[in-house]
């Protein structure tokens, strides 16, 4: 830059004396300070000298450390981001045809849901999940629904991202035998288990067992990836729901890197090498409706997580310093009035991913928060995708946004504040620490409730919401679960457990007990067991008994 | 006048929870008594806090779609316990179509998604504060 800095402030001055006070005062401004939707000031004007970068320091080039342009070279003018739409709901058929009817509309990964009894460990037929078999994803309760979820569909051919965190293993275990049974090896595998408690201790709460323990199935997974299934992304360290929950946009970056840090200790501490396990690390981010500062987000995370990943960790290989992730557009920024303009704060969203470099991304669909999407809603929010793609533009040249001062600016605030997270976690001993002592919890709870009270003051306004309201009639044709899942699920449950081979379970259960109450790796047991045909409750219950569950301090 | 008590609960599975806490805080800043139960508890669980705190509200905040299952029962619950003055009301993800019928099985009120805080606590002033 041939203008020096300080020549630029002169400049700058200069100019706000005779041009724009003059302007401000017979055209005040709409408000005496601008902030972005996280809060952070935001200036009339940014320029050179507002930005402090070192470009071959800080930005560099794509598929280069520090990563700030993106993870690949060309990014997506080689190839497009991955369609994923996470689905899931009623029985393993119905979550079946909706997979290959997405798969026929041009989606190109598929993103599992499970309902709340299958995350927190629960079969169908619990007491605890009465009411909830089916609601917000699929049931799985064995091998067999698993088998009935992926059939017809290779398993070789598709990737697969699977949220579950606390029994991730379990499911894992499935998968790899569901790919057995269709002759696929685990070594072709590819997808994703999101596998991040922590966030749920923090922010989302299905949790099943103490933070040890949890942490122990996290690297054995880790660690039997690394030499089994060398494709899967064994983590995605999740900022969405921590977002979701009520976090700014820095603290989500903070937050969200303080437990990958979490997680990379754990690994070390269990003996694994950084570079063993780093490269199988993936990420999971939000993207809200401020767009600029969604794209300097996805920048600034990339670029701290490299320099942890370098610095701190002294990882060599590349590919442990790339931060890839998933989208998935802010299912809290949606409204329940005039819900069809979702469609456009979808866009929004969904376009701050592209434009900031995400590897995959879910966009929402109108209708959600108003009930689970229908396939028509859903379509709406692929074709959305599909639009960004093919007609916008954006994924012609690589981070089309570096260089303006303003997101050059936010980048640099955002790893700024992130970092500063990160520091104040390490004093307290690290992420676990921190969530125990529920730091993160109250400042999530304290974003949120502030963010609340602007929305109720109509200091923030939210289109439809606190303004430009109108009368609506609810809308119809929403999708229902049909009550009658939870019945066809048990009875599907009584029929798997009265046709397999007892003895073959009560052998794998107990191997299961003697190397949970040991050190050896878990998976091995697991996938044993699931192949017998247990239930995903009685294998959680054998791990219940040796581990105990987590008991959370609550406090609002 | 003793302050109005309300017990906030997560019926169900679902970890949820921003609105929840959202709201239990708008009731304290609004001059209520505020008892949260945590995540995950059954029908019974609710009664049995409602009973021991001796709550005048039970706001039920849920989004895992079970409602129709679980608020009808988390009422059952406070009945057979001889609560049969508690006021209970319930905020989350809840169709329209749903409502008639929770209002039926003794929800006073659903505020759904959108709704201000001060929206709930003016149904609760009126109802149990009546001028």
């Amino acid at each position: 830059m041939p203008e020096s800095r300080d020549a630029i402030a002169a400049a700058q001055e200069r100019w706000h004396k005779e041009v724009a006070a003059p302007s401000l005062a017979r055209f005040p401004e709409r408000q005496a300070e601008f902030t972005t939707n996280s809060g952070l000031s935001v200036q009339r004007l940014y320029t050179p000298a507002d930005v402090e970068v070192d470009y071959l320091r800080d930005l560099g080039f794509p598929g280069e450390y520090p990563y700030t342009r993106g993870v690949q070279p060309t990014m997506y003018r080689g190839r497009l981001w991955t369609m994923r739409q996470y689905a899931g709901y009623g029985t393993a058929e119905e979550t079946n045809a909706r997979f290959r009817y997405l798969l026929e509309n041009g989606q190109s990964g598929l993103s599992v849901a499970f309902d709340l009894p299958t995350q927190i460990g629960y079969d169908s037929d619990s007491a605890l999940a009465e009411g909830e078999v089916g609601k917000v994803g699929v049931a799985i309760d064995t091998l067999a629904d698993m088998e009935t979820l992926f059939a017809g569909i290779p398993l070789d051919r598709v990737s697969t991202s699977m949220t579950i965190n606390a029994p991730a293993a379990v499911l894992l275990a499935m998968y790899i035998a569901v790919a057995e049974k269709q002759g696929v090896s685990p070594a072709r595998l590819s997808g994703t288990i999101q596998n991040d408690i922590l966030k749920e201790y923090a922010a989302r709460g299905t949790y099943i067992f103490p933070p040890e323990p949890s942490m122990r199935l996290i690297t054995d997974i880790f660690a039997y990836c690394a030499r089994e299934v060398p494709r899967w992304n064994t983590i995605s360290i999740s900022g969405y729901h921590i977002r979701e929950a009520g976090s700014t946009a820095a603290q989500e970056v903070g937050f969200t890197l303080a437990n990958g840090i979490a997680y990379v200790q754990a690994a070390l501490a269990a003996g694994l090498k950084v570079d063993e396990f780093a490269p199988q690390l993936s990420f999971f981010f939000n993207a809200h409706n401020d767009f600029f500062e969604e794209v300097a987000k996805f920048r600034a995370a990339r670029r701290l997580w490299a320099r942890i990943m370098r610095e701190r960790f002294q990882a060599r290989d590349p590919r442990s310093w790339m931060l890839r992730f998933h989208t998935q557009t802010g299912g809290s920024t949606l409204t329940a009035q005039q819900p069809m303009n979702n469609i456009v704060r979808v866009t929004l969203q969904a376009f701050a991913a592209v434009c900031g470099g995400t590897q995959s991304l879910h966009t929402n669909s109108w209708d959600e928060a108003l009930a689970l999407p229908t396939e028509e809603s859903v379509r709406v929010a692929l074709r959305t995708q599909q639009i960004i793609a093919y007609e916008s533009g954006a994924a012609n040249t690589v981070d089309p946004l570096a260089g303006s001062y303003y997101v050059e600016h936010l980048t640099g605030e955002i790893e700024r504040q992130a970092a500063a997270y990160i520091a104040k976690i390490d004093e307290m001993g690290g992420a676990v620490k921190a969530i125990e002592r529920g730091y993160v919890q109250r400042e999530i709870q304290e974003a949120a409730y502030q963010y609340q009270r602007q929305v109720e003051s109509g200091e923030r306004i939210i289109v439809g919401l606190n303004k430009f309201q109108m009368e609506e009639v609810p809308p119809e044709n929403l999708l229902t679960v049909d009550p009658a899942v939870q019945e066809a699920q048990r009875r599907r449950l009584a029929e798997v457990k009265a046709r397999r081979d007892q003895a073959a379970v009560d052998r794998a259960l107990a191997a299961l007990r003697t190397a949970a109450q040991g050190t050896a790796n878990l998976m091995p047991p697991i996938l044993d067991a699931v192949r017998a045909y247990a239930t995903l409750q009685e294998i959680c219950d054998v791990l219940r008994a040796v581990f105990g569950e987590y008991r959370p301090t609550e406090e609002v | 006048m003793r302050r109005i008590r309300v017990l906030v609960a997560k019926p169900g599975l679902d970890g949820h929870d921003r609105g929840a806490k959202v709201i239990a805080r708008a009731f304290r800043d609004a001059g209520f008594e505020v008892i949260y139960t945590g995540l995950r508890q059954t029908p019974d669980q609710i009664a049995e806090a409602a009973l021991q705190e001796d709550v005048d509200v039970v706001a039920l905040s849920i989004l895992s779609g079970a409602h129709n299952t679980l608020l009808p029962r988390t009422v059952e619950a406070l009945r057979a316990r001889g609560l049969h003055d508690v006021l209970v009301v319930a905020g989350g993800i809840i169709p329209a179509r749903d409502i008639p019928g929770l209002k039926a099985a003794g929800i006073a009120e659903v505020f759904t998604p959108g709704t201000p805080t001060q929206a709930a606590i003016d149904f609760i002033n009126q109802r149990l504060r009546p001028a």
